[in-house]
């Protein structure tokens, strides 16, 4: 069966660390910074398990700051 | 396998729209606001009106948007963006043109150019959002605000005796000839977030088509004047908001 691998890169600058992506995140794979801090003092999103990323985009759908950028490959 | 091996541009599923500038927004963490710069963006980009689209700013949370989205657009006065939405379509009518509006604008101070727009028919757009509140100015009572919720100037919770009861102004505008499309949607969810974008691009079709005034509600939140968090805030809406104002379509001809 093909199997679905996902990854996510997030703009930490642009992060504001509302936490919509990892309340929508499927698979649990994102995190909000427990003590990191970007720039502008925001505990920013980071991809605390990115193996198990699918790829499905429901983070940046959700985010109202675009700062998700979500790609996604078939293996067969 | 590693997530650098598949971070590459034929993988690409989800970037930033092209129309989205660079800049941040000014937004709250967590606002509603965002998500639905992000579709229009997105939907202009995708069904080429990057320059054909006017947008009118209103006065609101929303006053910056024309720093946000990289299309033509014009200030309204507080309340005004239908009417100068009208002046807009009318001169120039092979551009499509939106009006971007709050609760604030659109139902309270703007309740008559937005009922008499709508009246006559104008290919606009109209994007409502209603978040209960006026967020801008540090949440006091909006004409939507549900009955028994708190705001900076009903302590005590919206009382109908005192403070009237929240208006459903989609459901008025629904009633009128001339709007072709009204619809309730939401941003809280990515199925709730597909549907919008779905519902934005039916508008944006409908006015190219001269078939009459669309107009788009989006029940949003208001995290910092709700004093919740975002996610919270999400929660809150569905158990509260959507009792008052149900998610669909109101009219569709």
């Amino acid at each position: 069966m093909a199997k679905v691998i996902g990854a996510v890169v997030i703009d930490k600058d642009r992060c504001k660390g509302c936490d919509l992506c990892v309340v929508a995140c499927p698979t649990d794979v994102l995190l909000l910074q427990p003590k990191e801090v970007n720039d502008r003092g925001y505990h920013y999103a980071f991809t605390a398990q990115p193996e198990a990323c699918i790829g499905c985009a429901s983070c940046a759908t959700v985010c109202p700051d675009a700062c998700i950028t979500v790609y996604r490959q078939v293996i067969k | 396998m590693n997530p650098n091996d598949i971070i590459k541009p034929e993988n690409l599923v989800y970037a930033r729209p092209r129309l989205l500038d660079e800049r941040n927004t000014h937004y709250c963490p967590g606002c509603s606001h965002g998500v639905v710069h992000r579709l229009l963006a997105e939907l202009i980009d995708e069904m080429g009106l990057e320059d054909k689209t006017i947008g009118v700013a209103p006065v609101g949370c929303a006053v910056f948007a024309y720093n946000y989205i990289d299309v033509d657009w014009v200030e309204a006065a507080h309340g005004r963006a239908p009417a100068v939405a009208t002046a807009l379509n009318r001169l120039n009518p092979e551009k499509f043109v939106f009006t971007y509006q709050g609760d604030g604008d659109l139902a309270a101070i703007g309740t008559a150019e937005t009922i008499h727009a709508a009246n006559r028919g104008e290919n606009i757009v109209m994007v409502f959002i209603n978040n209960a509140i006026y967020g801008m100015t540090g949440g006091q009572m909006a004409p939507t605000t549900l009955l028994g919720q708190k705001t900076a100037t009903t302590p005590y919770g919206r009382r109908a005796d005192l403070n009237g009861f929240p208006i459903k102004i989609s459901d008025i505008l629904a009633g009128l000839d001339g709007t072709c499309y009204v619809t309730r949607q939401a941003v809280h969810t990515p199925a709730a977030v597909r549907k919008t974008k779905a519902a934005l691009k039916k508008a944006i079709q409908n006015a190219l088509d001269k078939k009459g005034t669309s107009v788009v509600e989006v029940v949003s939140t208001c995290n910092s004047g709700w004093k919740l968090s975002p996610a919270k805030s999400n929660q809150w809406m569905e158990e509260n908001m959507f009792a008052k104002y149900p998610l669909g379509d109101l009219k569709n001809v």
